[in-house]
């Protein structure tokens, strides 16, 4: 019934695809321990931590390949990637944004990120990874008045090895499983935050990551800590090249709450999906966890996640002190060959926790999107509560739509409600709205927002717009 | 303004409008009144472009165009709107900028910038206390548990709104009770400009004594059977449709 051009979705269904041309340098290819001490002398980094990487590198040469997802993975030959890549001439960090290559600038311009013109992004701070180091730092001098740390990693690692000794790892050790363990072996950058005790951080902390190289895996590790009293609100975003092949992203993200801090920790993921036919695309295997270690602390995920040609995350909560609350609020959009497996941990370890999961899965074309969670009340987890909301909406009649929630519960005080739909866009809803002007395209995007809403209200300011109109783009071309 | 010509339509297999022929003229109010399951909805849905109403013979001739060729939201933006009989709920979506999103998809196609939120919040309060709706609807989602009379006074604002040249009413009096009844045809009313066109389908006569018809036809068996000015509707009330 609906004309509509399918080719012209086509050309703009992935706007940050280009790539940038900017000599890089890069390791040689392979994993060994050799490339594991060149990332961290290319680091400048203390022994110490040289020395926590070689023990991951030991530790992961007898850990498997996880199989356990619901997806379709090619074999990842991982002798044959980059594992460091970064701008030449970039030995010296630039001091300020004079000094960044104007090509660099240009392409986070080109994403929507002006690092320059301060007035577009004011109140958020970014710091932008590209590939395997950090390009630039904003706000940098205004954040530390009030003693907020916000650097990259490597320049945590040199600058307050205290503070990143004492946490990293803490939340997901060195043998948690093989990708967080590649991970803290072969770490390049990321982001790294501290807020001082009562701070309310006054602004948006965001971290931009670009993969630009070929064959090259990105492994960021970010380390937000949130001292007693404290707040914070971070997001981070992600785009690629459209490439062929399927390059791997394995961050690590750790998140410490203490008494009474609050971490509010957003993504929005847009990573090169692949083609229609499924080709290329990003392998996104990212493990996120956030400790609450105090009293009263809160620690919430809102995820979009639009991209990647594989997404296998699960933010997760640990609820360790008593009264901490988590919270997870996901919108996981899949279309053409895209596959989801995506939801959370909630660990209930304290009394009085408090849980809550929001899952909201699209599928479209021929994708397949999985929610899998996990709420585990421990023995003493007395009194506390999870409530999950699982729904999926199927556009099309190719896709797969899975939910797999576990609970165990080992509290007799404890209780646990979970609500889960799924459903159809209706052909009475679009032809509705549709009668009232809006084409098919901007009809399907009407509803799949207001599906989305209660995640979406999640986001900070700033972002939710610009989320908004990704939730529509994803979806272009899957209509009629 | 509108001319239907030897119009079959069928739905799932099924022939429900044969040889229908109707012409309704600028500033004309028509209506069409039949037995429930004699088909009269499936006009408005044809008109409106309804995904499976397949147009099998005959054509539509609406402001000069092929409105049959024409995809249902080119219908709407080329004036015609269509108020259900059962609006539809779309959780999830505010009706505020739900209405807003709509206006401007019209205003777009007028060559027109989106409208200012000021400016629209200002013609939401003025288009609102016309039909007596609280401005406390607009942040509920659009129809999801608005009541009978709820939804059918927002299928009027948003014509209100739109500012259409072809107004199809489709039985929107039923669910409405006498107070509602009297406001959304009081609202209908001011729409009547001597240009605006209207199609009201309905069952009963009670709608077409808020809203009076220049044209009343009578709908049976798939097409129209009998026409006559408004004192035909009196005599089908009183009478029945049986009796020809």
């Amino acid at each position: 019934m609906n004309k509509i051009n399918k080719d012209n979705f086509k050309q703009d269904a992935y706007k940050y695809g280009f790539v940038t041309e900017i000599e890089d340098e890069k390791i040689p290819k392979g994993l060994n321990e050799e490339v594991v001490k060149l990332i961290s002398s290319k680091k400048n980094e203390p022994n110490w931590m040289l020395e926590w990487r070689l023990a991951a590198y030991e530790r992961l040469k007898s850990m498997e390949v996880p199989k356990w997802a619901r997806a379709n993975i090619a074999e990842i030959d991982f002798q044959d990637l980059y594992y460091y890549s970064s701008p030449k001439d970039f030995k010296d960090k630039p001091k300020s944004l004079e000094e960044v290559d104007p090509k660099l600038l240009e392409t986070y311009e080109k994403l929507g990120i002006p690092l320059k013109e301060q007035e577009a992004l004011a109140g958020v701070a970014v710091d932008a990874v590209f590939d395997s180091v950090s390009v630039a730092t904003t706000f940098k001098e205004k954040l530390n008045e009030i003693g907020v740390i916000f650097c990259p990693i490597s320049e945590a690692i040199q600058k307050h090895p205290d503070l990143v000794k004492k946490y990293i790892g803490s939340v997901i050790p060195v043998t948690d499983h093989f990708y967080a363990t590649l991970n803290s072996a072969v770490f390049s950058d990321g982001s790294f935050v501290y807020i001082p005790k009562n701070v309310k951080c006054p602004m948006e902390l965001s971290t931009y990551f670009r993969i630009n190289a070929s064959e090259t895996g990105q492994f960021e590790r970010t380390l937000i800590i949130a001292d007693e009293g404290s707040y914070v609100s971070y997001l981070e975003g992600c785009t690629a090249p459209m490439r062929d092949e399927n390059q791997l992203h394995a961050a690590n993200v750790e998140l410490v709450a203490l008494d009474n801090a609050e971490i509010k920790y957003s993504t929005v993921q847009n990573w090169y999906p692949g083609d229609e036919d499924g080709k290329g695309g990003i392998y996104n295997f990212v493990t996120k966890r956030g400790l609450c270690k105090g009293k009263n602390s809160k620690i919430s995920w809102t995820q979009i996640e639009t991209g990647s040609a594989i997404t296998w995350k699960y933010p997760s909560c640990i609820l360790r002190g008593d009264n901490s609350t988590g919270e997870f609020y996901s919108v996981a959009i899949t279309n053409n060959h895209q596959q989801a497996d995506t939801g959370t941990k909630m660990i209930h370890l304290g009394k009085n926790t408090k849980s809550r999961i929001v899952s909201k899965g699209i599928s479209a074309g021929k994708s397949s999107n999985t929610y899998r969670g996990l709420v585990n009340f421990h023995r003493k987890a007395e009194n506390s509560k999870n409530f999950t909301q699982c729904d999926s909406l199927l556009v099309g009649s190719s896709c797969k739509a899975n939910t797999i929630p576990l609970t165990e519960n080992n509290s007799n005080t404890s209780s646990l409600e979970h609500e889960a739909t799924t459903s159809k866009i209706s052909d009475d809803q679009l032809f509705y709205c549709m009668q009232r002007g809006l084409d098919a395209e901007e009809a399907q995007s009407l509803i799949v927002n207001g599906f989305c809403k209660e995640v979406l209200q999640q986001l900070p300011m700033e972002f939710a717009v610009e989320a908004q109109k990704l939730v529509s783009i994803s979806l272009e071309g899957s209509v009629g | 303004m509108l001319e239907i010509k030897n119009l079959d339509v069928s739905v799932e297999d099924k022939q429900i409008i044969k040889n229908l022929n109707l012409k309704i003229g600028p500033g004309e109010v028509h209506a069409i009144m039949g037995p429930n399951g004699s088909g009269k909805s499936t006009i408005a849905h044809t008109l409106a472009g309804k995904p499976n109403y397949l147009v099998e013979a005959g054509n539509v001739d609406f402001k000069n165009e092929d409105l049959i060729a024409k995809d249902p939201y080119e219908r709407s933006l080329l004036g015609l709107f269509l108020a259900f009989q059962y609006p539809i709920e779309l959780p999830g979506v505010t009706n505020a900028s739900y209405l807003k999103q709509i206006l401007n998809a019209h205003r777009k196609s007028r060559g027109e910038n989106p409208i200012d939120a000021g400016e629209f919040l200002k013609i939401l309060k003025e288009k609102s206390r016309n039909l007596n709706i609280p401005m406390e609807m607009h942040s509920r989602f659009v129809n999801a548990g608005f009541s009978g009379g709820e939804k059918k006074k927002n299928e009027v604002l948003q014509m209100d709104l739109l500012d259409p040249s072809l107004i199809i009413m489709d039985e929107t009096d039923s669910g409405l009770d006498v107070d509602a009844l009297k406001s959304t045809s009081e609202a209908v009313n001011k729409l009547r400009d001597g240009k605006r066109s209207f199609l009201i389908i309905t069952h009963y006569l009670r709608l077409l004594e808020y809203i009076e018809p220049d044209h009343v036809h009578v709908f049976g068996d798939g097409s129209i059977i009998e026409s006559g000015d408004k004192s035909l509707a009196s005599r089908i009330d009183n009478e029945g449709y049986e009796v020809k």
